[in-house]
């Protein structure tokens, strides 16, 4: 049975439709890996019985005869910041104590009724707010990956648990948010694939809100076939987010050609920053030859505003969310903490309640909205967005796609980069730009580095052209024939 | 005609200007599909984005935004194509998001104007400084337990239409006949019922006061909790003998927000509100900016019912009325209605009269609108119908009237069941009048020997003897014809 | 810029965090360093620069104005603490 936990989505689609083996042996041998990896820390929630029902359904229907859904048996994760209905949500804040949703995220919707099952719900980082996973009330994930003498390391984040759980064979997909990387800063140092849809592909109803401006759902697989089908199975307009694009969704498996003859690829050289890793220069380099040696033509562009684009975004995101997390203030969900008088409740349930990581980018976003500071601070981030956003309009005038590293650095120990904010925030400058622009991005396993952790390389692609950045990934992902597995 | 209040130091005068809260009509909420109605079963008129459950977003509602557009219009106001909803955020315990979607920086509706009917019949005009929609809070009640406050969020996320007027008001009398118009042109518009009884239209007013002859406007407080017109005026009256005080003591007048209390009569700080303000406004990031088109607003602008000003010169121009009958007419939808019901066909002032003077003596003595009248403007319109055609006359009508306002019949009806219906037969009219001749012969004699006057006697005689009925024209000339001869 | 006690203890009031007073000087230093760390912005030339707040190009859609939810007390109290006769309760509010 444990050979079933390393299929990808595609293959246990075919599987199960041959009758191989059955939805319920497929989410029978994933529970049991995941009740194996718990040391891990990546489930929340561990929803087996849900996940055996519906496993038990979808064999039904397929014994039935009835139509199979994109996602149909294939057990998955959900990342702890979507609603579902009737199952703890907590946004690994202590804040949403026993939340239990009355109702179901569209994206967590779209996926059961594409037939996927649910195992459970992922850590992250507490709100989405970390690229390490070490913010979270429920504690750290750990990567499976392990580093020199079988150190510990973080697993990247927000999307930390999705990423360990897919990394370490316990599901075959989770959904992931991506706010300024936080699908693919981890997926590449989990060695998986993370795709970040273009701002408005997937609905943001029913997700806790960090920065709604940038926040956006997406897969995390171990192919980016995967990615391809299971975004297919996310996305689609929803009339209850008025951010939803009006479009219809493509068969994003059928951009998968594997053909990118002529296809004009950006190499941006702001990206190329001072200091950066030789293993990153490396990868970066190799992925330029592989695309070149499959016929794609490589265009040196520039992306002037880059350097500024982490600190516009670390205004834009906490401004946001000062707002977005002012319902957390015990009336109605989650933690009430006492108070004498109404004033004292708020500041006791959210003193208590949010993290400290959480509370620094509360206070940070209050403090640039406030009076007197909104134009130097708040005003000023918007228009340096703009020239963020106009610099990769120019460019994606000229090329179909951009490739970046995904991140400065592999995976590295917990406890690192812990003491300064700042440094930490420096894990997603090369994701960020893209967020803010709200293009569509994906990292794949490019490599393994001398310590043996994987790499990650991004493709940024132009609005609503996830089809243009899967088919690339593709060739790239053929091209590295990436086969590094955790131990 | 200036309201000026006296102070030691010499005299003031008081600047004042309103910010209306006026509840959209509509049936579902601004930004969510929940009721809007008013009087529910409490949080069942809730849905989870009212809530504001997390992942909840915003949808606008499409009607909000056209009802906004139709009462700009009505203010003659300048419509903005792009507009832009922005966060205020606050804690309070009935604001469930933890902020107020408004429309700070981008408003929906710029410039215009309220052109207020003073009580001498003069009229005068008020800048509208901007209309901008927001959403309403929920409700909190603090007298259902002593250790809690209870909160109903039925309200939360109604539309609102902030109405905010230049400083140009400089009276509680300004202050009165702006509610009362800025409401008629609402109801007018059917975009707001203007009840604030029930809140449905609230007010915050801006009061500051200046000495007599100097151009710069002083430190203004916002009194708040202002919910009828008449507390508005005594609202306004109150705050600016405060503030004069204040200057007369060698004070200052601080700008804050004061509660005003009808009961005590006064107005005193909200500092708790006060403290450490700062709404931190920005655009929502989960909305994107509201782009409408001439093309959308020219068909708005179309389909606007007669307003109260333009009715009013009407009823001035081609129907001749005064300008204060005009005026009361229009002042209320129903009212104009009701007139133009009962007018249609018949002369307009005489129809006036009978409104203006006699229904609403009726309306006033029975405590009711005019929406609820027991006479009906279709039964008004049939009583002067029945004098026109002389079926009964004037006098008559007025005790039929009385009839029609404790029955609620049709006046043809009591006119038939009472036997009113006038005597025009002369020879019925005749054999009355020789009657009364034959009977009093000591007046006779008086008329014959020159006293004309007692012609008036004989005419009350002749009505009496034919119990009202007979036309007092006919009865005129024929007992003359009769007492010459 | 760098913010000091006052100012953090103020901005959190506003927050409504409580912040504990021997916290308040360590996160004032945290808080100035995020800071120091933005103000490089104020190197980027933006004159006439409009601001962008969303990135997507499409204008606002709007919902036809239906009664489509509600009436769902049950679910709109179902998490929260301590709810009496169908409301929410929170410590008394004195105005």
């Amino acid at each position: 049975m444990s050979t079933l936990t390393n299929l990808t989505i595609a293959e246990a689609r075919n599987g199960l439709a041959k009758g191989d083996f059955s939805s319920q042996e497929l989410t029978e041998s994933h529970i049991a890996a995941m009740e194996a990896a718990r040391g891990l820390n990546a489930f929340i929630t561990e929803t087996p019985d849900i996940a055996q029902l519906r496993a038990k359904a979808s064999d039904e229907r397929r014994a039935k005869g009835e139509p199979a859904g994109a996602m149909d048996g294939i057990p998955i994760a959900i990342k702890d910041l979507f609603c579902t209905e009737g199952v703890l949500t907590t946004a690994a804040s202590h804040i949403l104590d026993g939340f239990v949703p009355p109702y179901e995220s569209t994206v967590s919707a779209n996926l059961m009724n594409a037939g996927a099952v649910m195992l459970g719900k992922t850590n992250l980082d507490e709100f989405a707010m970390g690229s390490a996973n070490i913010t979270s009330y429920y504690g750290n994930v750990i990567n499976p990956w392990k580093g020199k003498g079988g150190k510990d390391l973080v697993p990247g984040g927000s999307s930390g648990g999705s990423a360990a759980a897919v990394a370490a064979r316990m599901a075959m997909g989770a959904t992931g948010t991506d706010t300024g990387g936080s699908i693919r800063q981890p997926a590449a140092f989990t060695g998986i694939v993370g795709l970040k849809p273009t701002y408005g592909r997937c609905s943001r109803w029913g997700i806790v809100a960090f920065a709604s401006s940038l926040d956006q759902a997406g897969p995390m697989t171990r192919s980016v076939r995967d990615a391809a089908i299971m975004l297919g199975a996310m996305a689609g307009h929803d009339p209850k987010d008025s951010t939803s694009a009006p479009l219809p969704v493509p068969d994003f498996e059928a951009a998968l050609t594997g053909n990118i003859k002529g296809l004009r690829v950006g190499v941006p050289k702001e990206y190329r920053i001072d200091g950066m890793a030789t293993e990153i220069e490396g990868i970066w380099q190799q992925g330029i030859d592989w695309l070149k040696d499959a016929g794609a033509e490589i265009v040196d562009v520039s992306l002037p505003h880059t350097e500024y684009a982490l600190p516009t975004y670390y205004i834009v995101a906490p401004a946001e969310a000062s707002s977005n997390l002012a319902r957390y203030d015990g009336v109605r969900f989650g933690l009430r903490v006492p108070g004498d008088s109404l004033d004292d409740m708020y500041r006791n349930t959210r003193g208590e309640g949010f993290g400290d990581e959480v509370q620094r980018r509360i206070l940070i976003g209050a403090y640039v909205l406030s009076a007197g500071f909104y134009d130097a601070y708040y005003m000023k981030a918007q228009r340096v967005r703009r020239l963020i956003a106009e610099d990769f309009k120019k460019v994606f005038e000229n090329v179909d796609v951009i490739l970046t590293p995904t991140a400065p650095s592999a995976a590295f120990a917990i406890g690192e980069k812990m003491d300064d904010p700042v440094a930490m925030y420096l894990n997603d400058i090369f994701t960020v730009p893209a967020s803010l622009a709200g293009l569509p991005g994906i990292s794949l396993p490019a490599s393994l580095n001398s310590d043996g952790l994987p790499l990650g390389l991004q493709l940024l692609g132009k609005p609503f052209d996830e089809e243009t950045v899967l088919r690339a990934a593709g060739v790239l992902e053929t091209a590295a024939a990436f086969d590094g597995r955790p131990a | 005609m200036s309201y000026i209040l006296a102070g030691e130091s010499g005299d003031w005068e008081v600047v004042i200007g309103l910010e209306v809260h006026a509840q959209i009509i509509s049936k579902s909420k601004l930004f969510s599909g929940s009721a809007t109605s008013f009087g529910a079963e409490p949080n069942t008129h809730v849905s989870l984005v009212d809530a504001a459950m997390p992942g909840m977003l915003p949808v606008i509602n499409e009607e909000c935004i056209e009802q906004s557009v139709r009462t700009g219009l009505g203010l003659k106001a300048e419509i903005n194509l792009t507009s832009v909803f922005d966060r205020k955020n606050y804690f309070y315990a009935d604001l469930p998001q933890g902020y107020q979607i408004s429309q700070l920086y981008h408003p929906i509706v710029g410039e215009g104007t309220v052109i207020l009917d003073l009580d001498d019949g003069s009229t005068r005009e008020v800048g509208i400084e901007r209309l901008h929609m927001e959403q309403d809070a929920g409700k909190s009640m603090h007298d259902q337990d002593p250790k809690r406050s209870f909160i109903d969020l039925n309200r939360s996320g109604t539309g609102l239409m902030e109405i905010v007027s230049r400083p140009d008001l400089r009276s509680p009398e300004d202050v009165g006949a702006y509610l009362r118009k800025l409401r008629s042109i609402l109801r007018y518009l059917g975009t707001c019922d203007g009840n604030m009884d029930e809140g449905s239209m609230r007010c915050d007013v801006n009061v500051s006061v200046r000495p007599v002859g100097e151009a710069e406007l002083r430190t203004r407080a916002e009194v708040k909790n202002v919910n009828s017109v008449r507390f508005a005026m005594q609202a306004v009256e109150i705050e600016a003998r405060r503030q004069i005080d204040v200057y007369d003591d060698g004070g200052q007048v601080v700008q804050e927000t004061r509660l005003f209390d009808s009961v005590k009569g006064e107005t005193r700080s909200m500092r708790s509100k006060e403290f450490a303000h700062d709404y931190r406004y920005f655009p929502d990031p989960d909305l994107l900016p509201l782009v409408i088109s001439q093309e959308y607003v020219d068909a708005i602008k179309a389909s606007l019912p007669e307003l109260p000003d333009d009715r009013k010169q009407r009823y001035m121009s081609d129907l001749g009325l005064s300008a204060y009958d005009a005026g009361v007419l229009v002042a209320e939808k129903e009212t104009a209605a009701y007139y133009e019901e009962v007018a249609g066909g018949h002369d307009a002032k005489l129809a006036a009269n009978w409104v203006i003077t006699n229904l609403f003596a009726v309306l006033k003595d029975k405590g009711v609108p005019i929406s609820e009248s027991p006479i009906s403007a279709a039964h008004l319109s049939q009583l002067l119908d029945l004098m026109a055609d002389d079926t009964i006359s004037g006098r008559i009508a007025k005790d039929v009237f009385e009839i029609m306002a404790e029955t609620g019949k049709a006046p043809a009806a009591i006119v038939e069941e009472k036997g009113l219906t006038q005597i025009t037969d002369t020879g019925a009219i005749e054999a009355a009048i020789d009657q009364v001749i034959a009977d009093n012969p000591g007046q006779v004699e008086q008329f014959k020997s020159g006293n004309e006057k007692i012609t008036g006697w004989f005419v009350g005689q002749v009505m009496q003897a034919t119990g009202g009925k007979a036309n007092p024209g006919a009865v005129n000339k024929l007992l003359r014809d009769k007492l010459k001869s | 810029m760098s913010l000091d006690k006052d100012t953090v203890r103020n901005i959190a009031y506003l927050a409504r965090i409580r912040i504990a007073d021997a916290d308040l000087e360590p996160l004032s230093g945290e808080l100035s360093g995020i800071l120091d760390w933005i103000e490089q912005l104020n190197a980027v030339n933006t004159d006439g620069v409009e601001p962008l707040a969303s990135v997507v190009d499409v204008t606002l859609p709007r919902r036809k104005d239906e009664v489509t939810d509600g009436n769902c007390q049950d679910k709109v109290l179902a998490n929260t603490t301590d709810p009496e006769d169908g409301f929410y309760t929170v410590p008394k509010v004195v105005e």
